[in-house]
Parts: C-alpha cells; sequence; structure tokens
C-alpha cells in the first residue's frame, strides 16, 4: 500500500513541472552560479505556470492544492541540481505566515503576487549573534503611532537580495520576557531605512542570493503586523513542521538523486577486465547499503509527510527527520565522492556541486542540535 | 622508543610557524582562490627558505632531509591555511619520481628548478572515465631509433598548463602479461611540440594551482626521457604513490589541526542561550572526538614516515594513514563547521576551505576504496 497518493493530477503537474524545469531552469543553472542569483523572470515563470504557493488557499490568489503538490516541487527543483530558485522557502515556509497570519487586507495585497511570482519572499529572523538562539535577537521594533520603527541587522537571509517582501522578526524593547516580546512584521522592498548588505560568499548555494538585511530607523504601517504583537515565537513555533518537514523532503530527494547517480556511474565504469566497479563486491555491498538507507528515508518522509497533510502533530518527529535526513546527505554525498574518487574533485563533474551545496542542511532552519534539543525537551528527557 | 622530535626538526617546524605567521594572509589567500592566481611571491620566499624540496639531496638545492621532515613541513603549513599550504605543497607534484627513478642528468634538469621555485612539476597519470585505475591507461609511448613518440590524452593534471615538464605514465609494451612489463614512466618537456592543454576548469580546492586535461599528440622526445627502467612504470607509479600518500597524510593532518584550532577558537568565544559554546556538554565530546581523530592520524602519519626514512618501504601502512589522516581532516573540518554554524558555511570564516581542502586530500591519488584495496594486498593478497 502507497503511504502517498499521488493522483493523475499529480502526476501532470509533476510532467509539466518536469519539462519546465529541463526548458527554463536546467539550461541556465550554470550562468545563475556565477552570477549568485536567479532573474526574477524565472520567478515570474515559475508562477505563470502555476508552480509557486500550490498550497495557498485559492480565495486569497494561491492555487489551493494539496501538500504533495508542494512535495513534488521539491523533488523536481531537487533534480535540476542547483538551489537559486528557493520555490520551497517562498511557497512553504515564508508564505505560509501571510497566510496564517496576515490580516484580510494583507491577505489580499499580498498572496496574488506571491503565486504570480511578481512578489519573491524571505523570513529574517537569525542574527550576527542570534543564530541557533533565536531568542537572543536584538532587532527591536517599536510603535509610533499608526507606524512600527525597525532597528537591527538580519544576516544568512535566503532569497535576500532578490526578495520583493520579508517577514521580519523583532523585539518589543519593553517586554523583558524575550519569549514574549518578539513580533512578526511585513516590510515591503524600498520602504525606506531597509537595505541589503553583503551578498555573503559562501561554500554553496551559489545560485542562491544569500544576504544580509539591515533597518535603520525603518518605517512601516503599523498593520504590517503578523498575527498578534508580542506572540511571534508562539507563530514561530506552530509554522516549524511544515518548516522542518520540508527539510526532510528536500534531504531525502537529494540522497536519491545523489544514489541514483552513483550507482550510474559504478554500472558504466568498468575495470581493466571490463568488469563494471558495480560488480566488485565492497562496492556493490557499499551501494546496497546507501540505497537501503534511501529507502528507510524514503518511508520515514512519506509517512510524516501522510500525518503532516491529514493534520496531525508531529513536531517531534519532523524534528527528528529533519536532523537525520540532512546528517544522511552528508553520509551519502561524502560516499558518492569518494566512490567516483579524483574526478569528483573538478566543479564539471556536477556531482561535486551536491555536496557543497548539502553541506548547510544540517545547518540551516535550525542546526541539528537544535533538533536534538527539541526533540529531548518534547520527549521528557 | 621516543616520540620525539630531533633539534633539528623542532627548528624546521619552528621555522615553518615563523613563515606562515609573516606570509600567509587569509584574505590573500581567499582572493588568490577564488581568481585562480597563485602566490608567487609566498612561493619564492618558502623557497628561500628551504622548505621545497627539503629531502632533496644538497646538490639539487634540497637538504639532504627526510620525508619526515618534508612531511613537518606540510603539517604546518597547511595547519595555518590549507589552501595555501596546499599550493605551496603540490608545486612539486610528481618531483619525487625524478628523485627516487632519475638519473643523474635529469635529477639535475629537473629537481632544483623545483626546489628553487623556478618551475612547477606535473604528473600526468590519469585518464578519462577510468576511475583510479591505473592499469587501464591508454596513452602510448612508441620506440623510435633516437627515442620515443607519445600519443595519448590525460585528464585532469594537477599544474597542468603551467608544470614545466610532465612526469607521464604511458603503455610500452601491449604483448606484456601484467601491468608491470606494460608501462614505463617518461619525463616529458612542457614545450615540446604536440602538447596541449585544456583548462580543466574550477575544482573543489586547489585553485590557485592549475589543473588541465594534458593531450600529447605524438610527441617526440629522445632516448634520455624514459624515467627509471623500461617496463617498470607501473611498480614506479606505485612507490611514488606510496610516498606521497604519506606526505599527503600529513598534509591532512596540518588542515585537521588548522580547523580543530579555529573551531576552538570559536567555541570559547560564541555565546547562545547565555552561555559559551565551549559550556555545552555536546561541544566536550565533540572536542574530544576531534582531538582523538587528530591523535590518531598524526600518529599514523608519523610513523608512515618515519618507517618510510628508514628505507623501508611499507605501502600498507602509507595507505593507511593517508586513508585515516584523509578521514580525519574531513570529519574534524565537517565538525568545525558545524560548531560555527551558518558563519561555517561562509567564506571568509575560512573553515569551509579547510573542509573542501581535506576532502580533495580524501579524494586525491586514490580515495578509501583505492586505499582498502592497497591495504588488503599487502596483507592477503599474496595468500590468493
Amino acid at each position: 500500500m502507497d503511504i502517498l497518493h499521488y493522483t493523475e493530477a499529480h502526476e501532470a503537474f509533476r510532467k509539466r513541472l518536469r519539462a519546465f524545469c529541463e526548458k527554463e531552469i536546467i539550461p541556465h543553472v550554470e550562468e545563475w552560479e556565477a552570477n549568485h542569483i536567479v532573474p526574477k523572470s524565472t520567478w515570474k515563470a515559475m508562477g505563470r505556470e502555476g508552480f509557486l504557493c500550490t498550497n495557498a488557499p485559492a480565495e486569497y490568489g494561491g492555487h489551493g492544492l494539496d501538500f504533495l503538490y508542494s512535495v513534488i516541487v521539491a523533488e523536481e527543483l531537487a533534480r535540476t541540481n542547483h538551489t537559486g530558485l528557493a520555490a520551497p522557502l517562498h511557497s512553504d515556509i515564508v508564505v505560509p505566515y501571510i497566510v496564517s497570519y496576515g490580516s484580510e487586507e494583507i491577505k489580499k495585497k499580498y498572496i496574488p503576487g506571491c503565486t504570480s511570482g511578481d512578489i519573491i519572499t524571505a523570513v529574517a529572523m537569525t542574527e550576527p549573534d542570534a543564530g541557533s538562539d533565536v531568542a537572543a535577537m536584538t532587532t527591536i521594533a517599536v510603535e509610533d503611532g499608526d507606524e512600527v520603527v525597525l532597528n537591527g541587522s538580519k544576516t544568512f537571509i535566503t532569497n535576500g537580495i532578490n526578495a520583493d517582501l520579508v517577514v521580519v522578526a523583532a523585539k518589543d524593547p519593553a517586554v523583558e520576557n524575550p519569549h514574549q516580546a518578539v513580533s512578526l512584521y511585513i516590510v515591503e522592498d524600498g520602504t525606506p531605512g531597509f537595505t541589503r548588505g553583503r551578498h555573503l560568499e559562501k561554500m554553496g548555494f551559489h545560485s542562491q542570493d544569500t544576504a544580509e538585511l539591515f533597518f535603520t530607523n525603518c518605517r512601516i504601517p503599523r498593520k504590517n503586523l503578523l498575527g498578534e504583537k508580542n506572540m511571534g515565537f508562539v507563530m514561530l513555533m506552530e509554522k516549524l513542521q511544515q518548516e522542518r518537514l520540508i527539510c526532510a523532503v528536500m534531504a531525502q530527494f537529494a540522497v536519491e538523486i545523489m544514489v541514483e547517480a552513483v550507482v550510474g556511474y559504478c554500472k558504466s565504469t568498468k575495470d581493466t577486465t571490463g568488469k563494471p566497479y558495480s560488480k566488485h563486491q565492497a562496492i556493490n555491498f557499499q551501494l546496497v547499503e546507501m540505497m537501503t538507507e534511501a529507502h528507510i528515508g524514503r518511508v520515514f518522509m512519506e509517512k510524516l509527510v501522510a500525518d503532516h497533510m491529514e493534520g496531525k502533530n508531529v513536531v517531534r518527529e519532523t524534528c527528528m527527520a529533519k536532523y537525520w535526513h540532512t546528517d544522511l546527505t552528508q553520509t551519502i554525498s561524502n560516499q558518492v565522492l569518494d566512490l567516483i574518487g579524483e574526478e569528483a574533485t573538478a566543479e564539471r563533474s556536477l556531482i561535486l556541486r551536491g555536496w557543497r551545496d548539502l553541506r548547510v542542511l544540517p545547518i540551516f532552519a535550525g542546526t541539528n542540535e537544535i533538533m536534538k534539543l527539541v526533540v529531548g525537551k518534547m520527549s521528557g528527557l | 622508543m621516543d616520540f620525539t622530535l630531533t633539534k633539528s626538526q623542532k627548528e624546521i617546524q619552528k621555522a615553518v610557524r615563523d613563515f606562515v605567521k609573516g606570509e600567509f594572509d587569509k584574505d590573500m589567500g581567499l582572493d588568490l582562490e577564488k581568481e585562480r592566481a597563485y602566490p608567487a611571491e609566498v612561493l619564492a620566499a618558502a623557497c628561500d627558505l628551504g622548505f621545497i624540496g627539503i629531502h632533496f639531496p644538497e646538490k639539487y638545492a634540497g637538504a639532504d632531509m627526510g620525508l619526515f621532515e618534508n612531511c613537518l613541513i606540510g603539517e604546518e603549513l597547511c595547519r595555518k591555511d590549507s589552501t595555501l599550504g596546499l599550493a605551496l605543497m603540490l608545486t612539486g607534484y610528481g618531483a619525487e619520481c625524478i628523485l627516487r627513478f632519475g638519473n643523474e642528468a635529469q635529477k639535475e634538469k629537473y629537481l632544483p628548478v623545483v626546489a628553487d621555485g623556478k618551475a612547477f612539476s606535473a604528473a600526468a597519470f590519469l585518464e578519462a572515465g577510468q576511475g583510479f585505475d591505473l592499469r587501464t591507461v591508454q596513452t602510448t609511448a612508441r620506440k623510435e631509433a633516437d627515442g620515443w613518440v607519445i600519443s595519448g590524452a590525460k585528464s585532469l593534471v594537477l599544474n597542468g598548463g603551467k608544470a614545466g615538464f610532465y612526469v607521464v605514465l604511458c603503455r610500452t609494451d601491449d604483448a606484456a602479461p601484467g601491468p608491470d612489463g606494460r608501462m614505463s614512466m617518461f619525463v616529458v618537456d612542457a614545450g615540446l611540440p604536440g602538447i596541449s592543454c585544456r583548462d580543466a576548469g574550477r575544482r573543489m580546492s586547489c585553485n590557485m594551482l592549475p589543473a588541465a586535461d594534458v593531450t600529447f599528440d605524438s610527441v617526440k622526445v629522445g632516448a634520455d626521457a624514459l624515467l627509471g627502467s623500461e617496463g617498470k612504470g607501473f611498480s614506479q607509479v606505485n612507490a611514488y604513490f606510496n610516498e606521497l600518500r604519506v606526505v599527503l597524510a600529513a598534509l591532512a593532518v596540518g588542515i585537521a589541526q588548522g580547523a580543530y584550532e579555529k573551531a576552538l577558537d570559536y567555541i570559547k568565544q560564541r555565546e547562545q542561550f547565555g552561555k559559551k559554546l565551549v559550556e555545552f556538554h555536546i561541544t566536550w565530546h565533540k572536542v574530544a572526538a576531534m582531538a582523538t581523530q587528530i591523535e590518531c592520524a598524526r600518529t599514523l602519519a608519523y610513523r608512515a614516515a618515519w618507517i618510510f626514512d628508514q628505507g623501508r618501504l611499507d605501502a600498507g601502512l602509507a595507505a593507511m594513514a593517508k586513508m585515516t589522516a584523509a578521514k580525519t581532516a574531513v570529519a574534524v573540518a565537517y565538525e568545525a563547521i558545524q560548531l560555527y554554524g551558518g558563519y561555517g558555511f561562509m567564506t571568509e570564516y575560512e573553515v569551509e576551505h579547510f573542509y573542501r581542502d581535506a576532502k580533495f586530500i580524501d579524494l586525491f591519488c586514490g580515495a578509501v576504496g583505492v586505499q582498502k584495496d592497497v591495504i588488503a594486498e599487502t596483507i592477503v593478497g599474496k595468500i590468493k
């Protein structure tokens, strides 16, 4: 029995998306990697074809489709061997804050643009001195009449350069308990006092425009508050499940693609006697172990996706999955490089990019150490 | 048994530490790696101090030291900056083939220029699509009356395009029953007609050094281009790898040590949740694991170098050292990135290049599968 039920409509969507990726994404990846950014026109093309915000409600301009469409987008994008077009982050992590906590006015104003690709979103939580320790953030939000004044700086922001709209976490300086001081606000590109810092250079994710964001007496309308004031932490916690699940899903697909690639390599590369590497017993066993781990990962991930779609609370399990699946990307990608050997040291062997890109997965969206901390707490340890 | 370094070894170690303090600069390293440009002045300074080719005889601009001393230098260079360290230590890639198998004239011609930093050398062994199995080498050298004619294509040759000469592994006798007998080694001047290089592009590491696919199109060389004995190319390559693997082990120990020290500095100053990272119990265990791995790797690498200098070639031990030290460097640099968190993934915080450089050593000159084959061959290979 299948855990997930893909219908013909899902498969038709996947087929369209795959064709889109082959035509509009894959031929441009090298250029985007070199330019360290994906052009906004590609985001718009994604939107035009209906590949963004598939899960956002139709009444506000989203596509109103189930979460399996998000899973399909994550899988097909993983097959493009680049990370710049961070559509899962936009559609399934940032936009849900607007969907769940935005006022009617906010939802009507922004969700159609998020769906069409005219608005690219980012979420600004991490700060130079507040990474794992989100509560240590120092960006402040002070009300002033009908406006809120933001001051502070954020870092490692995915889509930081391209973002037209940023969900910013900031503290009320009047509240002492940091967990009751955080609010979430929407800041539009072009707002005076909102500037972007450096485009950060990284080990991988080269096509991804990760950047620093600065807010200096940045005045936004008070109605840009998401949800209730000072309830930011609760909102962040509520959205954790899907965010971490998306990470696990991305990691699982990366593992499968890597294993597929190395199995192909070992079957087609032959030794002096004409025997393929895959028939060398130790390599054969190693491939079997890798395929087994990928399979275990697939079952675990699919079960969580099914539970998530049923509305079950699986925060604890998704934290387990975020660490387990992203750790698996590391052991697998390192073994894949080992099996290919010296040829894999060159960027022209495209498998290397996967290894470089994947290194951040055990770090972002809460380090794997934080995942274990959360699981431990939730398990009564 | 005495594990302490000799007075002269300690002096060498200190000299390298002083050198890197003065000559290595973080921003210079990051810029050069990005631009694929070489730190020529740093190499010149290192050569002036005798750090390159210290294991060459004095008459070839070396210092008559052992492989152990060469390893100490490599370790200290990579410890300070793995990328700059590799750029300096790999300028002479393949030169030991001449040191060990060359005749007097070849040594005189090729070794001093490497030790003085006037020429890079390049080992042209691997060919495209063949993994690391050198028995499948297709490049041929055909014997003629006054020399040899070399034809074939070598893949991803480090220093290709910049090297003054290539050490090339060729087939010379297709009729020979095994790989030994079938192949010979040649030293070929880079300027000869028929040699062309195509840039292999960026790599995960070592971008200060070029790499190229090198094609030999009926390249005529004299009889004096034969390096070592005709038909002995395969065993000479393996002997060279035994030596190279010990050096790579030492470079990996340096990379691990450098990443470890950066992580130690960081966890002592970075605060999260109201305390320093170093105060978390899990950090303690990470540090303990890193330190233990480094200790194991260094002990093995030093022993392999010491055995080599005793004149006892031990292919298994060299492979164990290379495999263990490279895996250690990968694991330690990995953990360093993890301790740095998001900063660890950012180029300017450096630990990510220690990780890339570690993985490069892990894959270079045979990844773990090849090393295990070599080790097992020395243990049970004779039984079958």
